[in-house]
């Protein structure tokens, strides 16, 4: 096994070496926060000659993905960053870069969106980017980040898929505290994520062709996003391929979902992001206390989205808690929820599917917050509550 | 060590809360042991009070959120008593270290408590004559070191050249280590 380095560093720290060690031709950014230390530190090493890429600074997030697109297409590795208004001000150009299957990778520091203004973390801004036809992966931790920007530079060029993805890491929880992980030697990532060989470059003169053309009335455009969903579709067995490749060279777990306690629960929580450690502490607390059999699903990769692990993984519980950290107006529930819930519907037996919407804004995810999911999922397992209601958890 | 030693710092922005609770986490990580670090963050301006923590354990930090129960407190700005609750939540034996030239007997009075062990050390007075500045951050690290055991002076210090020996002068990193030095000696515990 190769030699890894201790370090003590921010998520955003992790995500900028990483990108680093993948080494993209192009970085197209804007500032903006609790992203900008990523950009930031990769401009140091720009301008340490610590690597070869071209430094676009733009003047807003529009421009940065327009950037990014126009430099994928003509065949370079592309990556950048983004939180929040960032990713808002560029949704045009999100669905371009699928459309044109450009395999640019972004680190977005998930981040709420205004009103009232806000610099903390939610999932509001991902979450309102989840139909753009990005692949979408979420940390847990700075070390899952470190993992999943490498992971996903390799997804994202895959032959079979050809399309950007996204790696998502709770703002300020995940991207501005110190957290102890490991980083790897620059040749292993080198020899992992290998060199970008584009099929269709802009730039290759010798075999000249057009992208992003019109592809008018019905027909064309309808074949071609059908197209957009089997390479979706084909990114499942990718990513769960890739990261189980990156798993054995680095001794970590990476999977679709991650699970914790799940042979013998009774009852379970699905969750995304940061705070999925903190239902796994609680519902370790709880079972060191005689109490609820709690089961933990993580969600690692929100798309494409697992379904079909999340069923297998959930069938049999008296009661499940989903916890979204972004809110869908006038749905019956957040978009995790939504997602989860749909994912049963084929199950023969009826699993019990509660919603909490948690953490807005920032808000802390204190312990006892999540003691009290678990209660509610203990009485709605008994039969002493209905799961009934979306709840506001911790909300006044 | 224990499992987990949750610690809270409470300061006014400018004082080195967060550079300090950084610098524990590193000087733990020396030791290999698992850390977090974090401010908690918000509308900041010099002065302000401010709240950071650090985690220290043996095994892997899952949680991520404030710390609501520490085993350890530490004050910056004394001023901060009687507007913020420093002691909110500290556990049955832990420990709350201010930066006072009063004694830890005043100061649990002060504080109302009648739980835990209370410790005072004068770091504003130990930096201005070290570092000729009021940056009560490192000594607080000495009496840190001293009151909870959790690093010998050696390691702490060790720590400050190495991290410090990086960004300042040697006169500086010596002054520093120095006020680490005194702190760990002056600190009254009850």
């Amino acid at each position: 096994m190769p030699e890894q380095k201790t370090i003590a560093a921010t998520g955003n720290i992790f995500v900028a070496e990483a990108m680093r060690q993948c080494a993209p031709d192009v970085m197209a950014a804007y500032p903006i926060t609790p992203q900008t230390t990523i950009v930031e530190e990769y401009a140091k090493f720009v301008a340490q000659g610590k690597v070869h890429t071209e430094y676009v600074t733009v003047e807003s997030e529009h421009s940065a993905m327009s950037a990014c697109v126009g430099a994928s297409a003509a065949g370079a590795r592309v990556m950048t960053a983004t939180s929040s208004q960032g990713l808002a001000l560029m949704w045009e150009e999100l669905h371009i870069a699928s459309g044109m299957r450009l395999p640019i990778v972004m680190a977005n520091a998930n981040r709420a969106l205004s009103a009232p203004i806000n610099i903390h973390c939610d999932h509001s801004d991902v979450m309102g980017a989840r139909d753009t036809g990005w692949v979408i992966l979420f940390a847990e931790t700075a070390q899952e980040a470190y993992d999943n920007t490498i992971v996903a530079c390799r997804v994202a060029e895959d032959p079979d898929v050809l399309l950007p993805v996204m790696t998502c890491l709770d703002g300020f929880i995940t991207t501005h505290s110190i957290d102890r992980g490991q980083t790897i030697d620059d040749e292993t990532v080198k020899a992992f994520v290998g060199e970008r060989k584009p099929d269709y470059a802009l730039l290759d003169t010798a075999n000249p062709v057009s992208h992003g053309s019109f592809a008018g009335l019905g027909g064309p455009f309808f074949e071609f996003k059908r197209s957009q969903r089997d390479a979706i579709d084909r990114s499942k067995p990718v990513v769960e391929r890739v990261g189980a490749e990156w798993s054995k060279i680095v001794g970590r777990p990476f999977g679709l979902i991650e699970t914790w306690g799940l042979e013998d629960a009774d009852v379970a929580v699905v969750v995304i992001g940061s705070s999925a450690g903190n239902a796994r502490h609680v519902a370790r607390q709880l079972r060191a206390e005689g109490g609820t059999k709690a089961a933990v699903v993580k969600i690692r990769c929100f798309r494409p989205f697992p379904a079909a692990e999340l069923a297998a993984a959930l069938k049999g519980m008296k009661a499940v808690a989903v916890l979204d950290r972004a809110e869908s107006f006038g749905a019956e529930g957040g978009p995790l929820f939504l997602e989860t819930r749909s994912a049963l519907y084929d199950l023969e037996r009826r699993v019990p599917v509660v919603n909490y919407i948690y953490g807005l804004g920032g808000a802390d995810v204190k312990l006892e917050l999540m003691r009290r999911v678990y209660s509610d999922l203990s009485d709605i397992a008994s039969g002493a509550a209905a799961a009934e209601g979306l709840r506001y958890l911790g909300a006044r | 060590m224990q499992q987990l030693t949750e610690i809270r710092w409470h300061a006014r922005a400018g004082q080195g809360a967060v550079t300090a609770a950084k610098l524990v986490a590193d000087t733990a990580l020396e030791l290999d042991q698992y850390i977090q670090a974090m401010p908690e963050y918000g509308p900041e301006r010099m002065g302000a009070p401010i709240q950071a923590f650090t985690r220290l354990s043996a095994a892997p930090i899952e949680i991520h959120c404030n710390i609501e129960d520490p085993n350890v407190v530490v004050v910056l700005d004394e001023s901060l008593l009687p507007i913020v609750d420093v002691a909110r939540g500290l556990t049955a034996d832990g420990t709350i270290i201010v930066n006072t030239c009063k004694t830890p007997e005043e100061i649990r009075r002060e504080l109302g408590i009648d739980h835990g062990h209370v410790a005072t050390v004068d770091a504003s007075g130990i930096s201005l004559a070290t570092l000729k500045r009021d940056i009560p951050n490192t000594p607080m690290i000495g009496a840190l070191a001293k009151v909870t055991g959790l690093f010998t002076l050696e390691q702490v210090a060790d720590h400050l050249r190495k991290s410090f020996g990086k960004k300042f002068t040697a006169e500086v990193v010596d002054a520093n280590v120095e006020s680490v030095t005194r702190a760990y000696r002056e600190v009254a515990a009850a």
